[in-house]
């Protein structure tokens, strides 16, 4: 059976579009707050919703995702309430939704524990920042026995036998951190993006999603060329954390991410 | 000692880097081909012998090796039980055992043409030892701290600024240990292309813990063969305090095969059992991942790493280093914890017998020394004396009110 992120991606192949891959950590403001902004999302055209579990010490991230992360488990973000979270949102959605987050608090969880729930609470996959292939055997054995997706992360610095295992151990799509560094907000698309991508097709027909510093319209214009999706992040959770006292933050979110979406798109349907 | 201690195999981590189920290699995608590259660069190195001809050399003759062994006649004496030798790496340059690794570590860098050194740092004698070497070979140096800890060892910022380094405060968290490793990853994921990351404690992804036992080891050596010397046996018992745990395996690992001797690791009881009241990992830890390794952790029921304490700045840290949770495991060694009020004591009690004010990490595991010596006569004890207590004269201070008052 396919799951929802690849029948997304089969579904945006044939409209020739991109996916929209959108970042939040769950639980920022509060957790009924998320419920809200996945829909805002999805009504603004997000096509995958990535939800951040926050951690203690997320060495990936830079200070806006840092931030969030404080500010949700100051909200009481758990793995158990962003499951439920999820519950609640499948009330409403079918968004292909991800776990994103570091490998402790999901050890912690249980392997098995979290994917039998997550599978039953309408969760499609999960993404470890600090999981590497090479440690991840029982990991992919219980999210695949519960037809979870695992991402992997490809990196500028991976070389190709790395690629090969990344690719070899992603389902659903390969996510290609697009430079060295944290999640943060930049100027410019990398310019090595396009023989990254390139790089690691020689490894796998599987959609590859470029994400780290791509926060504009003009960014996703440029990756439109490059790979089947983007990731947006910080950008995202930068309003979030602007707005999160504000009720039109919903309203607000919405109209970036239309705008982000019209990147995704072929330049004579995009709206201008 | 007659109890039946398992005497492991091998101490060497499998091929990925695990001791037993700990350690291994859990970082981001961006820093596993580095650590790739870094792992043969070190077994490069260990092949060849014009790099240990050039370490030796440094250590001998700019860092002061071999340190003696001294043997506490009169802490001895009082406390009427076993006999105390101390291994005097507070005598080394810079005053701790770190400038082993460091030096190792900064030889290791220029083989592998990388010119910026990042480091953490929690008491700054790490920060401090990294600095020195960084002035030595010319390289650029940024070390990260906690703002806690910069306050409590202003001394050692100072030193590393006057010895060219970067010193970056770091004010999330808890301001210590834990917070700096963050930030000095962060940079590294960053710079990873031209920058070595010069990790102090045997922590870390492999071959981190591995590589920082062996730059330390000499330590044990050296012990191991002066005791020989001196009592023409080996000790019954060795000491040392256990933050990362860098001091404790280097004096442990050439002890490790002989199965009558103890291996006692002290780490920081603070000021109680509470949650975020102490960084004693093996009472109150459980299993998990901080900073690339899998080890002993304090952490929550969700997985988030528990804030610590110690009066302590070297032993504030929540993770312990994947080899020491293996001998912890395997039954090999022990672990127990010293907390601050008897750690100033025991700081006190040496400098008044025997004329050494100790680093307060150091003191944590002198004072668990002092507590078994009276139960052990005719044993003979080796403590590592990591440390020199220079760096801490203003804490002592603050928690010695009536020194100050003459009393
Ligand atoms: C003198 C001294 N001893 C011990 C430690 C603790 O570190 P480790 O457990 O790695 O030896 C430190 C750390 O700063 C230190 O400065």
């Amino acid at each position: 059976m396919s799951s929802r992120i690849a029948q997304k991606f089969d579904e945006l192949r044939q409209r020739d579009e991109r996916a929209l891959v959108a970042y939040l950590t769950a639980g920022d403001p509060t957790p009924s707050r998320s419920v809200s902004l996945v829909l805002a999302l999805e009504r603004a055209g997000a096509d995958i919703i990535e939800l951040g579990v926050p951690f203690s010490d997320p060495i990936a991230d830079g200070p806006v995702i840092q931030r969030a992360a404080e500010r949700a488990l100051k909200a009481g973000a758990t793995v158990a309430g962003i499951l439920e979270m999820a519950r609640r949102i499948r009330q409403h959605s079918q968004i292909p939704l991800l776990l994103f987050t570091y490998l402790n608090p999901v050890l912690r969880y249980g392997f098995e524990r979290l994917a039998a729930e997550a599978r039953e609470a309408g969760i499609d996959g999960c993404l470890l920042t600090d999981l590497s292939v090479e440690e991840a055997g029982d990991y992919v054995q219980r999210m695949r026995a519960h037809d979870l997706d695992t991402v992997f992360l490809a990196a500028p610095t991976s070389t190709p036998r790395r690629l090969e295992l990344v690719a070899r151990y992603s389902t659903g799509f390969v996510y290609l951190v697009s430079r060295t560094g944290v999640t943060g907000e930049q100027d410019q698309v990398s310019g090595s993006v396009t023989s990254m991508v390139a790089a690691l097709r020689n490894h796998t027909s599987k959609p590859i999603a470029v994400g780290f510093g791509v926060s504009r319209r003009q960014h996703v214009e440029t990756l439109r060329a490059e790979a089947e999706g983007v990731v947006v992040g910080s950008a995202i959770v930068r309003l979030i954390e602007q707005y999160g006292a504000s009720p039109d933050l919903e309203q607000r979110l919405e109209t970036f991410v239309r705008e982000l979406k019209q990147g995704t798109r072929a330049p004579e349907l995009a709206a201008r | 000692m007659s109890s039946a201690t398992a005497v492991p195999a091998t101490s060497q981590p499998d091929a990925s880097g695990h001791f037993g189920p700990y350690g291994g290699r859990f970082v981001p995608e961006v820093l596993m081909a580095p650590l790739e590259e870094l792992e043969i660069a070190y077994r490069d190195a260990q092949q060849d012998p014009a790099f240990h001809a050039e370490l030796d050399d440094l250590l001998r003759h700019y860092a002061g090796r071999e340190t003696p062994l001294y043997f506490a006649k009169r802490l001895s004496h009082e406390l009427g039980g076993a006999r105390i030798y101390l291994k005097r790496e507070d005598l080394l340059h810079t005053g701790a055992h770190k400038i082993n690794n460091c030096l190792g570590q900064v030889l290791l860098a220029r083989r592998m043409g990388k010119h910026r050194i990042i480091a953490e740092t929690g008491a700054g004698q790490h920060g401090v030892a990294t600095a020195t070497v960084c002035a030595l070979f010319g390289m650029d140096c940024t070390v990260y701290m906690g703002a806690e800890d910069m306050r409590r060892q202003e001394i050692n910022v100072f030193r590393m600024r006057m010895l060219g380094a970067k010193v970056v405060g770091v004010a999330n968290g808890s301001q210590t240990l834990k917070d700096a490793i963050n930030e000095a990853m962060r940079d590294w994921v960053t710079n990873v292309t031209d920058t070595h990351y010069l990790l102090g404690s045997a922590l870390g992804a492999h071959p981190y813990p591995l590589m920082v036992r062996d730059f330390h080891a000499c330590m044990g050596k050296e012990a191991r063969a002066q005791i020989l010397e001196r009592e023409g046996r080996l000790p019954d018992a060795v000491f040392a305090c256990v933050g990362g745990g860098s001091n404790a395996i280097g004096i442990f690992h050439p002890f490790v095969p002989d199965a009558n001797v103890r291996l006692v690791g002290v780490e920081a009881g603070g000021r109680g059992k509470a949650t975020g009241d102490h960084a004693a990992r093996f009472s109150g830890g459980a299993p998990g991942v901080l900073h690339g390794a899998f080890s002993y952790l304090l952490q929550d029921d969700d997985g988030q790493v528990s804030l610590t304490h110690s009066v302590s700045a070297g032993l504030d840290y929540a993770l312990i280093g994947p080899e020491h949770a293996w001998l912890h495991d395997q039954g090999r060694a022990s672990y127990v914890n010293i907390g601050d009020e008897e750690a100033l004591q025991a700081a006190v009690r040496l400098s008044r017998t025997e004329g050494i004010i100790p680093a307060l990490e150091t003191a944590h595991g002198v004072a668990e020394a002092i507590r078994q010596a009276p139960l052990h006569p005719g044993e003979i004890f080796l403590v590592n004396l990591s440390g020199r207590g220079d760096k801490d004269i203003g804490i002592y201070r603050e928690n010695l009110k009536e020194l100050d008052a003459g009393l």
